[in-house]
């Protein structure tokens, strides 16, 4: 990997993957796609409250690149990241459960959608203050380094991001100390509703890095093949070099910032385009165009994740609500 | 037991604790080679190494971030704000991080950060190099705030801030760092939660913190000249505030005086001067008075910036308006 920029690479060959593994990917993608349908209409149902942004469209870009990662790995996200929390491995029905605020959930409801966490699968926190958890998973970098462990501290952030001071602050000193830190922006085009070229004076985030003397590279982020091979090849510079690499991930989110933005900022024609390359679509395209797949198996998947989704759901319902005697729990150790 | 300064108290707890237990190490701007911009660090880097004396850019944010994220591994990061006016560029991290990280992830998660950072003025350092802040931080659930008088309580609070498991907020003050006081050569940890007598009297209390301690045990001293007992209580932690120890001492000896450099509009003062309408107004013989900052920003020529730093003589003003 190049110290300055690398367009995306053409077509990843499907011939470079396991038929379990592809079938994996197609899985989960099309599991996240029906779990975040049902956390909308959860949402309308009342079920759900506060913020709640979706990962529909973004599928490509998560399942691609935690697959890529180990169980040594810690990952920071932003707020838009109940994908990436079910992609580790937390049970849908836990992540479910913090959306209902219950105890059952993964911050025992006292997070919600925005603070998904799992110390022992090392997913280190929805965070809610755009670009404020930089600098925080540049600190468990820090950590690993200090304690000579493996694992690399992986860092998601959207595109509106990387105007903010921490940003900048975050990806000096992650050079500067050599740090083991991967920075992966998921660029959607909309930091809410303004777009990439009116709040950037660099639309094109990878070259941003540059001024950091990281190496970057942007990606087809509807593409999950070319997102875990950039990933994997991203993963294993930094264990290699003991340094940072910062990604691009091109994506789109086919829904508005949050469940209650109807998105009329985005022309319809826009969004159709984009949703010609549905990530779930182009994998499965490809994969029966190969015959790896066919209209059954993706019918019988689409089963299983329903059940699965709904049993999500009767989770959450099950959970209690945490009890207002624990309302001071947590506050100090 | 041997006299100290501040600093050398400090400097003695940060080496203390860095070889009691490896997760600990010390960030911040210029403490290593420069060995700190108040030499709190001086040694360490020679000491320990740029493992765990770790200079930084001049980011405090990433300072602090990174702090917080190391702390949520496991490590016991001790970071130095170089003053506490700087520490406002980085607010986010300490208010929506630090102060919410355990309770926000349900208990998954602690993080033990320590923030040292001086605060205060009389150095004609000016408007934006002078001001006491604390009340920004002890405003907040989920932070601790101490903010110790004397070269024994320092060293005593910074070592249990760094053996706490939540975010401490250690408030230095720029004047007491050559102050010199007994510190006893056996090891001891001071509770991070205590409020401390200074000095016992039956004739009025005065409360105070850091700076305001030392105000007022001189205060005192000149009460007694005057056959006036005044008793002294440092309060030591702002957050929690130990509202018991306040009571406590104003229900023996019936008025109060508050000392606070800051502002004390809404500040240290305003809260404490609450907590006693609240728990000890049936006690009370006179209105509770209360001594601060002017409230201005702090201008740099001499003269003016004496009129705005509270002074002994402006307690003990406010003693016998009461007496």
């Amino acid at each position: 990997m190049a110290t300055t920029v690398i367009e995306t690479k053409g077509l990843i060959s499907l011939d470079r993957f396991s038929l379990e593994t592809l079938h994996q990917f197609h899985y989960q993608m099309t599991f996240i796609r029906r779990f975040e349908e049902k956390v909308n209409e959860m949402y309308t149902r009342a079920k759900i409250g506060g913020y709640c942004h979706l990962n529909v469209g973004e599928e490509g870009s998560i399942v691609g690149s935690i697959s890529a990662l180990t169980p040594d790995d810690y990952i920071y996200t932003s707020y838009r990241e109940h994908g990436h929390a079910i992609a580790r491995g937390i049970p849908p029905g836990v992540v479910m459960a913090e959306l209902f605020g219950k105890e059952g959930g993964a911050a025992h409801g006292r997070g919600g959608s925005m603070h998904m966490f799992d110390p022992g699968r090392h997913f280190m926190g929805g965070w809610a203050i755009v670009g404020a958890h930089l600098p925080i998973a540049a600190g468990a970098a820090f950590a690993i380094n200090y304690r000579g462990d493996a694992g690399v501290s992986v860092c998601y952030l959207g595109e509106g991001a990387t105007n903010i001071g921490a940003f900048h602050e975050t990806l000096n000193v992650a050079k500067l100390w050599k740090l083991p830190a991967l920075f992966i922006v998921i660029n959607n085009l909309y930091e809410m509703g303004t777009p990439v070229e009116k709040a950037s004076s660099v639309p094109e985030q990878y070259k941003k890095a540059a001024a950091y003397d990281i190496p970057s590279e942007r990606v087809d982020g509807m593409d999950v093949l070319a997102v875990h091979d950039a990933t994997q090849r991203a993963m294993d510079h930094i264990r290699r070099e003991r340094e940072p690499v910062f990604l691009e991930f091109m994506a789109y989110r086919f829904r508005g910032h949050s469940v209650i933005d109807p998105g009329r900022y985005r022309t319809e024609e826009e969004v159709k385009e984009w949703m010609l390359r549905d990530p779930i679509l182009m994998l499965r395209e490809r994969m029966v165009a190969a015959k790896l797949l066919d209209d059954a198996a993706i019918s019988a998947v689409e089963q299983r994740v329903e059940t699965e989704v709904q049993a999500a759901v009767d989770f959450a319902e099950a959970s209690p609500f945490p009890d207002v005697s624990t309302l001071f729990d947590y506050v100090y150790a | 037991m041997a006299v100290i300064a501040m600093r050398e108290a400090l400097n003695q707890a940060l080496r203390e604790e860095m070889t009691r237990d490896g997760n600990v190490f010390v960030m911040g701007e210029d403490i290593g080679v420069f060995e700190g911009s108040y030499k709190v660090t001086a040694g360490l880097l020679k000491e320990f190494g740029e493992r765990r004396v770790v200079d930084t850019p001049i980011a405090e944010e990433a300072i602090i971030g990174t702090g917080i994220g190391a702390a949520m591994l496991g490590l016991r990061p001790v970071l130095e704000i170089m003053t506490i006016n700087f520490i406002l560029v980085a607010m986010d991290q300490v208010v929506n991080h630090a102060a919410k990280i355990r309770y926000m992830f349900g208990g998954e998660v602690g993080v033990p950060v320590t923030i040292r950072t001086p605060g205060g003025g009389g150095q004609q350092l000016t408007a934006q190099h002078s001001q006491s802040l604390e009340v920004f931080f002890a405003h907040v659930p989920g932070l601790r705030v101490v903010a110790p008088s004397t070269p024994k309580d320092a060293k005593g609070m910074l070592k249990a801030a760094i053996r706490d498991d939540n975010p401490v907020i250690f408030i230095e003050n720029i004047s007491l760092y050559n102050t010199r006081g007994e510190v006893p050569d056996e090891e001891y940890l001071i509770p991070l939660d205590k409020a401390e007598i200074k000095r016992p009297g039956r004739d009025i209390t005065f409360i105070g913190h850091s700076k305001g301690t030392l105000l007022a045990l001189e205060a005192a001293d000149r009460l007694a000249q005057e056959g006036i007992e005044a008793e002294v209580l440092d309060l030591r932690s702002l957050r929690p505030l130990d509202c018991d120890a306040i009571v406590e001492s104003v229900k023996r000896t019936h008025r109060a005086v508050l000392v606070e450099e800051g502002w004390p509009t809404y500040g240290i003062t305003a809260e404490v001067s609450a907590t006693l309408m609240e728990h000890a107004f049936d006690y009370l013989d006179a209105p509770v008075k209360r001594v601060g900052g002017i409230e201005v920003p702090m201008p740099y020529s001499k003269p003016l910036e004496n009129a705005v730093i509270p002074s002994v003589e402006r307690v003990l003003e406010a003693a016998r308006s009461i007496l």
